[in-house]
């Protein structure tokens, strides 16, 4: 077997907690699939059979009951964590670590993208990568984010990643909130890599692709909890690092011994060279090709531990982390998926104007002389006359009552609006009730 | 008994792939045998007794005998029905005293023919084997007299691209093993457009599911490392591919109710399909094929898998001990007694072996100086120029539009060869003929080294009929920030041509080192002959 898939679907959502005060973020709806849907689908779309799901028992609970899970065909075996949110990502590999057999591909579950995913773990393949990752161009949400008022809070942190005059060899990487004192660049990586492109705008997809030695080395050091966090920084740093150029004598699996004479505390050294390691030098050897050009040093300068990323500058990439986010996927999640916009058991009266962007959700009602454009609707909602819902995201059960007006908002399930209420980007949560004839602009309502 | 059927079989494959080069060369033989026969068309047993005799004196192996007349006695129903050929094939040669129609005077022309057809039910037999593990014939056998049947001609699918039938089979083929067809990329150019050409940017493993299920991932990842060229070179692919093959053994399984050697065998063809659709697979690649093929098919039946396994691996071990690395050092050894102190050598491209021999020279303090020779769009010689003055050794750097102003100063010229062909010829990168050309005209000696595992029973005379092409975009170029062909696929009359490989005629070479020794360039059917007989 080649690669094994793990999504992380224990996160917390922590940047979006109106939406997810009652549903946990994996089952949020995105274009009347939960999100966890996606990531899933486009792991079966490439060829996999079976995927690690990593989740709260909550969440497992909701997976079972979801019609729209029973839809995914592969074997998904699920593993319950805490959810008191102590464990980080890299915690979570740790605990699976027995179930990873080679190596793995992890995929967040708020990830929604089209990659064409044999870029990323061509790079993985070719090039015998240590770690393979995909990023994107950033878009911006130019949006209204309902519910909040004022400017967009910028509150992400950049991101610095480096890259090779190739584009495809991560160089460096490293968050703003790291960088006291402005970016140092390490002398030993400017001789090999001369030139380095610096890149900021860059989204994170968070999909790796990870060596088993890297899971391995994750068992023994106890001390790293987070994927993103931590260990990718400190497999970047480790390309350049001089211990790991340095091929000790023997390359015998066994001979594990020698390669612990680190002089950090405790802490194994990455085992990079595999069995086979003399013929895939001599083979390395006599090949003709070199990574770079201008200077002495043999195809990637020797070193063993490679880290690969995949920029993607066209097609859709989106991490539904935060709400902005969360909308823009919902618009788009029209052009992703390939069933029909309008769910056929949905009852849809022949005077209601619908626009092509539109979702509508199974067993829906609406009524005559309504107009729904650019909108998603969940299951099980109805839509009394006259009502007029916009840009606007309605989740699972909800009853609209007549002449109402609803823009650029966010109806979480189960809720009432009532009859004449005029909504515009507003967030109404949970099984919420907005009296008839209210007025409501930029408000939260839980 | 199923066990010997299978290497007899392999064995008679051999035999008859040997014959029909033979063939090509015995020709005028053939036919004044042809004449002596048909003279002698109503003795039977004197026929058969002047064949036996004849097929003696030309071949070595005793199974030949036992074939030959077995195969005429089978050769009336060979080419309505080839399928009944393998039945008759193994009878004892109590066939030869069996008088024979008249129609075995044409057995012998024939021969070639009906080992073809011999050959054809062998495959259908077995299931269709890939072209690829084979020496090509490039069906150039003279056509028999028009009495006799028509001469099966077979041509690798390789070298017809253009005709649509043998795409539509080689398709047909591939869905069967679940290998995707790779498709061709841009407008050939018309001299060339019997040849694939694929590009780069769309390589195989798109049509493949990830995780790949159908080949084994060693094996994907090599096809990727050569489809980007990150492996390139005939040793480097060689070694790759038999580590690969190592790690596919060692993950290997007999399924039960299924013999090691004979599953391992079909095991490893999807694979072979899968490695030709990225990158078409150079001779000495097809030669270590072989190889493994008959260790695997020779290993016996009682043998246990865990046996098998460590024993196939320690054959791969060996081989490429013996023929690549051993064969490096003896060619070395050869190599230096031809270098003098103050000599001026003049080498092209990227040859590991050439680089092998330099830098051993230099560590025998030999004093010499070394001019490298590059020409695009693959540039390597600039790979060569970083390990030779990585070594300490002086070089100068030209590219290949330079050479004749160059060569007043050379005082040799060693060259690498991707592999020997059975009629003297070198083939290697393209451009090597020029330089072979420039420096005869220069009364420069070029020597070639070439490892004999390299050695291919093929022939050919011109760089047309079997070439490789490879992406016509690796042509474009952009200089100061323009992109002059960027839309060459608009122009109608366009074409790009972006060719590989080249053959030098014997006449260029004066000398090819190999690890047996120094021989001139005609010697090569020997050394193919003497190593056939050999194994």
């Amino acid at each position: 077997m080649e690669l094994q898939a793990v999504l992380m679907a224990a996160g917390g959502g922590s940047r979006m907690p109106d939406l997810t005060y009652n549903t946990p973020k994996p089952m949020l709806p995105v274009g009347n699939k939960p999100l966890m849907w996606h990531p899933l689908n486009l792991l079966e779309r490439v060829g996999f059979e079976e995927v690690i799901v990593i989740t709260t028992k909550e969440v497992q609970k909701m997976m079972s009951t979801d019609p729209k899970m029973k839809d995914v065909k592969m074997k998904l075996d699920v593993v319950c964590i805490q959810e008191d949110g102590d464990m980080g990502t890299a915690d979570a590999l740790r605990h699976i670590q027995q179930k990873i057999k080679t190596d793995v591909l992890v995929v967040s579950c708020d990830l929604i993208t089209d990659v064409a995913l044999h870029e990323v773990v061509d790079l993985f393949r070719a090039h015998n990568a240590t770690l393979a990752m995909l990023m994107s161009k950033a878009h911006d949400f130019t949006e209204t984010v309902p519910g909040q008022k004022g400017k967009k809070k910028t509150g992400e942190q950049r991101d610095f990643v480096g890259v090779d005059q190739s584009g495809k060899r991560l160089l460096f990487m490293a968050n703003e909130a790291d960088l006291e004192d402005g970016l140092s660049i390490r002398k030993s990586i400017m001789r090999k890599h001369p030139r380095m492109h610096i890149k900021t705008g860059l989204v994170d997809a968070h999909l790796y692709c990870l060596k088993k030695a890297v899971v391995d080395f994750l068992a023994d050091n106890k001390s790293i909890s987070s994927i993103r966090g931590e260990l990718l920084p400190y497999l970047v740093r480790k390309q350049f690092s001089k211990t790991t150029n340095c091929p000790k004598s023997k390359d015998d699996a066994d001979d594990q011994t020698q390669k612990t004479a680190d002089g950090s505390t405790n802490s194994t050294e990455l085992l990079i060279c595999s069995r086979d390691e003399p013929l895939l030098q001599l083979a390395q050897e006599r090949s003709c090709w070199n990574d770079h050009r201008g200077d002495m040093s043999e195809a990637y300068h020797g070193g063993k531990l490679r880290c690969y990323v995949h920029i993607m500058d066209q097609g859709l990439c989106y991490r539904v982390n935060t709400l902005a986010a969360y909308i823009e996927a919902n618009r788009l999640a029209s052009k992703l998926l390939e069933e029909p916009a309008v769910h056929p058991s949905a009852v849809i009266s022949e005077r209601c104007q619908m626009g092509p962007d539109s979702i509508i959700g199974a067993q829906c009602q609406v009524a005559d002389k309504t107009s729904i454009k650019r909108s998603t609707i969940g299951n099980s909602t109805t839509v009394k006359e006259k009502v007029k819902v916009t840009n606007s995201i309605i989740m699972h059960g909800v009853t609209i009552e007549e002449g109402c007006n609803i823009h650029g908002c966010v109806i979480c399930s189960n809720a009432v609006i009532g009859r004449g209420a005029d909504l515009k980007y507003c967030l109404v949560g949970n099984g919420q009730q907005i009296e008839a004839e209210g007025k409501h602009r930029l408000v939260s309502r839980f | 008994m199923a066990e010997s059927g299978v290497t007899d079989g392999l064995c008679n494959t051999d035999d008859i792939e040997r014959s029909k080069t033979e063939g090509k060369e015995l020709t005028k033989e053939e036919k004044q045998r042809l004449r002596k026969e048909k003279k002698q068309q109503k003795k039977n047993k004197e026929k058969n007794d002047e064949k036996t005799s004849h097929e003696g004196e030309k071949k070595k192996n005793k199974k030949k005998k036992e074939e030959q007349p077995a195969g005429s006695a089978s050769q009336p129903p060979a080419q309505p029905s080839p399928k009944a050929v393998p039945a008759p094939a193994p009878p004892p040669p109590a066939a030869a005293a069996v008088p024979v129609p008249a129609s075995e005077a044409p057995a012998p022309a024939d021969k070639p023919a009906k080992s073809k057809a011999d050959l054809k039910a062998e495959r259908a037999s077995k299931g269709k084997k890939g072209d690829v593990g084979q020496p090509a014939p490039t069906g150039k056998l003279k056509a028999p007299p028009s009495e006799l049947q028509p001469v099966v001609k077979r041509l690798p699918e390789h070298v017809q691209v253009d005709n649509p039938e043998v795409v539509k089979k080689l398709a047909k083929k591939l869905e069967r093993q679940q290998i995707p067809l790779r498709s061709d990329y841009g407008y050939k150019v018309s001299l060339f457009s019997h040849l694939h050409q694929y590009s780069r940017k769309a390589p195989l493993t798109q049509q493949l599911g990830i995780p790949s299920t159908v080949i084994h991932p060693a094996i994907v990842r090599l096809g990727l490392q050569y489809s980007q060229g990150i492996v390139a070179g005939s040793n480097a692919r060689s070694v790759a591919l038999l580590h690969a093959f190592q790690q596919v053994i060692r993950d290997y399984t007999t399924p039960p109710n299924e013999e090691l050697s004979r599953d391992l065998v079909n095991k490893l063809k999807p694979y072979i399909s899968f490695l030709n659709q990225c990158r078409p697979l150079s001779a000495s690649m097809g030669n270590a094929i072989k190889y493994i093929k008959k260790e695997i098919s020779n290993i016996p039946s009682q043998c246990k898998e865990e046996e098998a396994k460590i024993k196939l691996l320690n054959c791969i071990e060996r081989y490429i001990n013996e023929k690549i690395v051993l064969a490096a050092k003896a060619i070395a050894k050869y190599s230096i007694e031809k270098i003098s102190d103050g000599d001026v050598i003049l080498v092209y491209g990227c040859s590991s072996l050439v680089n092998h021999i330099l830098c051993e020279a230099f560590e025998k303090k030999r004093k010499f100086r070394v001019i490298v020779v590059d020409s695009r769009p693959r540039l390597e010689g600039r790979e060569a120029l970083r390990r030779l003055v990585q070594k300490g050794i002086s070089c100068t750097y030209v590219l290949i539009s330079a050479v004749s102003y160059i060569l007043p100063e050379v005082s040799k010229v060693f060259l690498g060869a991707h592999a020997l062909l059975a009629n003297g010829y070198v083939m290697s990168r393209v451009g090597t003929s020029q330089i072979a050309l420039v420096a005869k005209a220069f009364n420069v000696p070029v020597l070639v080294c070439c490892e004999t595992y390299k050695f291919c029973e093929r022939v050919q005379t011109d760089s047309f009929v079997s070439n490789e092409l490879d992406d016509p975009d690796d042509l474009i170029v952009t200089r100061k920030g323009k992109t002059q062909l960027e839309h060459w696929q608009k122009v109608p009359s366009l074409g790009l041509l972006n060719l590989v490989y080249d053959v030098t005629p014997p006449d260029f070479v004066d000398l090819v080192i190999t690890d047996l020794g120094m021989i001139p360039c005609t010697s090569v059917p020997v050394v193919l002959r003497v190593k056939n007989v050999d194994q």
